[in-house]
């Protein structure tokens, strides 16, 4: 299987050519995954914490559909969001279909989930002493809710960066959704499927490890941003 | 009150100049033959020069390409299934068909030939492979290939061995297919433009060679297909207009003058 060290090979090369075709891949998968993470966390991050804050009828209910949530396939995903914003469905009239945004969208249904999910389990767990020790020192609600949401940063920055892994990381819906168009909705997971389909085998694999490469420098700059704020 | 209406119908004129002058994207719903032989990557400057049109396109298997089609969400169509098309546009998803260029497909398999086929019809050939029960890849996506494949075997006389153990229903493009058929030693159906693609990259060594070719029931034609008027939002004048080009004499010859390796993979066949 020589495919691996050609492909390592390949990866080199593409990056220092600054190959236009894979690089318009990069920037494709750049722009939708942060339009899609930001949408989930700006949803998500008040959700998840309202989830696990506050007790209020349906509750679990409400958080056993969050976590069923997190089982739901890809391929549906596309599927649905497909429906939704197809021409002729409910969404048609925003001509989302084949865009970025359109594949931000259907992403985003992939990392609301992860995001309320442990964004609420944060919550939950923060230390029950803090919440007394609050409360003895006299803190009145809006104190309690900062200090809980300030104890709770990191498990929200982990539940950013797992949303981040699997949001970058699929193809399905990126397939469905946008459509794999050449320049324009071409991410690298697309391009990884469409060589692989092609046997080219060499690409999809310089192509995984320049995917690699971007997740290293996001997770990267993360772990300086945390120990900034540490 | 009628200055006021001419200054609007001048500036409505050049607002269309304008549009006029920038490059049109246009989406095309087409199959994964016409994308992976990299047919349409070698045409769209050509078309961009000549009609200002900005090709993209949607690569899928025919039947979602239609399937897009009837949902409005490409411009145009350019697909190789005559029955469905005819059955699409019957049905008013369409409003007309025009053909304009053709491969045709060939029958492959191991170069060892287990089943002795080589040279024979296609309908002989699907008769002795059944008989022999010699492994055989489909397609299994109602892709253009996939119905041809299908009129094979009804043409055969023989139902489709859908539940066999030597049918195997890949459920992939044509090179995926093509790659399974090498491993399993497998015979199957290709278009001819796929299989030159795949040929060229696997120089020749591939254990697959042609065995069965020529037959009129394996001729694949292309057409580009109009979209009804019912689909409101889609660029019908776009449309019409790449449609124009594929016909014209300057698409006709960008189709013969494209070569893979040397070798002509489409024929122009406007009439």
């Amino acid at each position: 299987m020589d495919f691996f060290s050609e492909g390592f090979a390949k990866a080199v090369a593409l990056i220092l050519a600054l190959d236009p075709e894979t690089f318009s891949a990069v920037w494709a998968t750049a722009g939708v995954t942060a339009l899609a993470l930001f949408a989930s966390l700006a949803l998500g991050l008040p959700l998840g914490f309202g989830l696990g804050y506050f007790r209020f009828p349906g509750r679990r209910a409400a958080r056993l559909f969050v976590d069923w949530m997190l089982s739901l396939p890809t391929v549906v995903i596309g599927l649905i969001v497909y429906g939704l914003i197809s021409s002729r469905g409910p969404l048609g009239e925003w001509g989302l279909l084949f865009t970025v945004p359109g594949m931000a969208l259907g992403l985003t249904l992939l990392g609301l989930p992860i995001i309320i999910s442990m964004t609420a389990t944060a919550v939950e767990t923060t230390d029950t002493r803090l919440t007394q020790t609050l409360l003895s020192l006299g803190a009145d609600r809006w104190q309690m809710l900062i200090a809980t949401l300030v104890e709770a940063r990191f498990a929200m920055a982990l539940a950013a960066a797992s949303a981040f892994g699997r949001i970058v990381s699929e193809v399905g819906i990126a397939m469905m959704v946008g459509g794999n168009i050449k320049w324009h909705t071409r991410t690298i997971t697309t391009a990884i499927a469409l060589e692989t389909g092609k046997g080219e085998f060499a690409t999809g694999i310089a192509l995984g490890v320049i995917l690699m490469l971007v997740a290293l420098a996001v997770n990267l700059l993360v772990g300086l941003l945390r120990r900034r704020a540490a | 009150m009628r200055q006021f209406v001419s200054t609007l119908a001048l500036i409505a004129v050049l607002l269309c100049a304008g549009v006029a002058l920038a490059a049109e994207p246009i989406l095309v719903g087409t199959t994964t033959s016409t994308a992976d032989t990299g047919l349409l990557d070698n045409l769209a400057p050509k078309i961009l020069k000549d009609t200002g049109l900005d090709m993209r396109w949607i690569a899928v298997g025919t039947g979602k390409a239609l399937e897009h089609g009837k949902n409005c969400d490409v411009d145009v169509l350019m697909v190789h299934a005559p029955g469905a098309e005819k059955k699409f546009i019957e049905e008013g998803h369409g409003i007309s068909r025009t053909e304009f260029m053709f491969n045709d497909f060939v029958i492959v398999g191991p170069v060892k030939d287990p089943a002795h086929i080589k040279g024979k019809s296609a309908a002989d050939t699907l008769k002795t492979i059944a008989a022999a029960k010699a492994p055989f890849a489909s397609r299994g996506d109602d892709s253009g290939t996939h119905k041809l494949e299908k009129t094979l075997w009804k043409g055969a006389g023989l139902a489709v061995p859908d539940k066999d153990s030597w049918y195997i229903q890949v459920g992939q493009g044509m090179l995926a297919t093509l790659r399974i058929a090498a491993e399993r030693g497998a015979y199957t159906v290709t278009d001819r433009g796929t299989w030159i693609a795949y040929e060229a990259k696997d120089h020749g060594k591939s254990g697959l060679v042609i065995l069965s070719e020529g037959d009129g029931a394996l001729r694949n034609q292309y057409s580009i297909i109009l979209l009804a008027p019912k689909c409101s939002k889609i660029k019908h004048e776009a449309a019409k207009k790449l449609q124009a080009w594929f016909v014209s004499k300057a698409g006709q010859k960008a189709i013969a003058d494209f070569k893979l390796e040397g070798k002509q993979l489409f024929t122009p066949n406007a009439k």
